[in-house]
């Protein structure tokens, strides 16, 4: 078999697991937590199409998820626009924002790239706490409708949930072409070295922005798609702490690696609902584990099974031969 | 006049919050001299600083100046312990992999101080008294005059420091080249730790003079830290002057910003100023271009 058609493979059962997994768990509120699941897994492939791939960190990537939200929050319940078309305004609107300052973030690297996302970040928070009249504050905005398709509106837990793992799933096929394409392996020469990336005649500046860009509006789609599954939201759900979160999902995941996005999402949403015993402990949790997942397995839990997995072989084999 | 007056009283606030910033940011390059590392826990131990005084004042029963010198060391002794953790085993690793440990180190230091003294914010009783002092109509509190103090002895200490003592000189000739530091004779990996251990504790320092101020709470650390980076920026990340002229004009630019325009949007203005300076002159405000080595 050929990469690419294992590739496929991989996706096609991937896709059809997400398609046969709420007859497991049906009416339960698992899959309202596979609801949430299913956002964060959009988001973590978005943020790693520009981490993982083109090793460029943000911290502020709660931000276009959180101008998704409220660009459709608001144009739906302020000026009656319809979800779908609200949802595409606000993606060209992000586009757009994303493209601009683009330019002068993508030129910086490393720490300072990290600080000027995180600055970006905190001040797309405290504007949506502060444009009161628009977005309501801190206390948040309510009332956004549903996405419907006809007389068919996606109300229920079920109803959303393949609605989101949809876009999810689309996000992800996405991301696997891209990476595959020639935009991809330029996009991993300037992981490696944008010098030499430059020197071979990649467009190293163009094409981070444009990453950046894709990643933007993934981001704020997840956004739309989370304002009205919620039918409420509230700027603490766009902070700082989301942006590390999110950030830690793919590192827990893998960089680079679109099932380990999935995995990170998966780990990072369910850890919290099964550890309600720990309560306010999950901050230190997370804390812990980007120090400990950073030092001892760099390349995320995706590498690091693959590692045990191949040490295991390994082991086997030399255990087959002493055997012999 | 009433509006003369009132600029002097921003100025005054502007200059005392913005002396804060210059020592969060010192603290900021020290580290970032011996290392090039951006420590984003670097606002931890502003928050360990005032977050510990009271600890010790309050539940031990300490005088002030043995709770002061307790929090000091004990915040030092988190920023040693650090460095020896995590990041001496990581000397070689890439500077995305150092982001994200000292951003997962402050996740921790937070998350345990909220766990150890709860969510509620807490006020410091000020050095000497409450009485406002009047300078050229504007009021000025006992606090803000420690402040000055304390800033000014800080920073003159740290340049005698840098350029007079062997251990400041030695520390600068890591900052410039590690290698030929190295060559020379100079424990490299110490110097590391060194720098650790003077910026956790000028970062304990800021943290304690501006406590009674402002209140201190578990996550005081985060936008103080940001905006004494955003200090150290314009400043163009040295460990002298420009740090601390940046970090004045910051504290006056947004006690203005706040008393002029708008005060809910105080503290975004230092995160505007931080991306114009990033996208204009990422190199800082005072600093000569260099080229960069590949």
């Amino acid at each position: 078999m050929t990469r690419e058609k294992r590739k496929f493979l991989a996706f096609a059962l991937f896709t059809l697991a997400v398609l046969i997994a709420p007859l497991f768990f049906q009416g339960s509120y698992l899959v309202n937590v596979m609801v949430f699941v299913g956002i964060n897994t959009m988001l973590a492939v978005a943020l790693n199409l520009l981490l993982g791939l083109a090793g460029q960190i943000s911290l502020g990537h709660a931000a276009f998820f959180g101008l998704g939200a409220y660009l459709s929050g608001v144009l739906t319940t302020a000026y009656a626009v319809g979800p779908w078309s609200a949802m595409a305004l606000s993606a060209v609107a992000v586009g757009c924002l994303s493209f601009l300052i683009g330019f002068p973030i993508l030129k910086l690297k490393g720490h300072y790239l990290a600080m000027a996302t995180l600055g970006f970040g905190i001040i797309v928070y405290i504007l949506l706490n502060e444009t009161v009249d628009l977005t309501g504050g801190p206390s948040g905005l309510s009332g956004i409708p549903n996405l419907s398709i006809g007389p068919w509106a996606f109300d229920s837990d079920e109803k959303n949930y393949y609605l989101i793992w949809g876009f999810t799933l689309l996000t992800m096929l996405l991301s696997i072409n891209l990476s595959n394409s020639r935009i991809g392996r330029a996009l991993r020469a300037i992981h490696d070295s944008e010098i030499a990336a430059r020197v071979m005649g990649v467009n190293a500046r163009l094409l981070k922005v444009q990453v950046f860009a894709i990643s933007a509006i993934l981001s704020a789609l997840a956004g739309s798609l989370y304002a009205s599954t919620m039918t409420f939201i509230a700027p603490a759900s766009f902070g700082f702490n989301v942006s590390v979160e999110l950030v830690t999902m793919v590192i827990v995941g893998g960089l680079g690696s679109i099932y380990g996005s999935f995995l990170g999402a998966g780990i990072l949403t369910l850890l919290p609902e099964y550890l309600r015993v720990l309560q306010d402990y999950d901050i230190v949790v997370y804390g812990l584990l980007l120090i400990v997942m950073t030092m001892f397995m760099p390349g995320g839990l995706v590498s690091g099974i693959r590692r045990v997995e191949a040490a295991a072989r390994a082991g086997m084999r030399g255990k087959d031969r002493t055997n012999a | 006049m009433e509006t003369a007056s009132q600029i002097v009283q921003y100025l005054l606030s502007g200059l005392s919050t913005g002396a804060i910033y210059a020592l969060i940011g010192l603290g900021f390059a020290v580290i970032y001299n011996a290392t090039g590392i951006i420590n984003f826990a670097q606002g931890e131990f502003v928050m360990l600083g005032g977050m510990l005084t009271l600890f010790f004042l309050t539940d031990m029963n300490l005088p002030l100046v043995p709770a002061v010198m307790l929090a000091i060391f004990s915040s030092t002794a988190v920023g040693t312990a650090f460095e020896r953790l995590a990041i001496r085993p990581l000397r070689n690793a890439t500077p995305l992999s150092l982001v994200i440990i000292t951003i997962g180190a402050s996740i921790l230091i937070r998350g345990q101080a909220m766990l150890l003294w709860g969510k509620d914010t807490h006020a410091l009783p000020p050095f000497s008294g409450s009485d406002p002092l009047e300078i050229a109509g504007a009021t000025i509190l006992p606090q803000h005059l420690w402040i000055f103090a304390v800033t000014i002895v800080i920073i003159v200490a740290s340049r005698l420091f840098f350029t007079y003592s062997i251990a400041g000189k030695a520390m600068r000739a890591c900052a410039y080249n590690p290698r030929a530091a190295g060559l020379v004779g100079i424990d490299v990996r110490k110097m590391v730790l060194f720098s650790f251990v003077i910026s956790s504790a000028i970062g304990s320092m800021a943290g304690i003079i501006v406590a009674p101020l402002t209140m201190t709470s578990y996550d005081v650390g985060i936008l103080l830290g940001l905006k004494g980076f955003c200090a150290a920026i314009i400043g163009g990340m040295s460990s002298g002057l420009g740090t601390v002229i940046g970090g004045l004009l910051l504290g006056v630019l947004e006690s203005l910003g706040a008393g002029l325009i708008s005060a809910s949007y105080k503290d975004a203005i230092a995160f505007v100023v931080l991306l114009v300076i990033l996208f204009v002159r990422p190199e800082g405000v005072f600093k000569k271009t260099e080229t960069e080595r590949v």
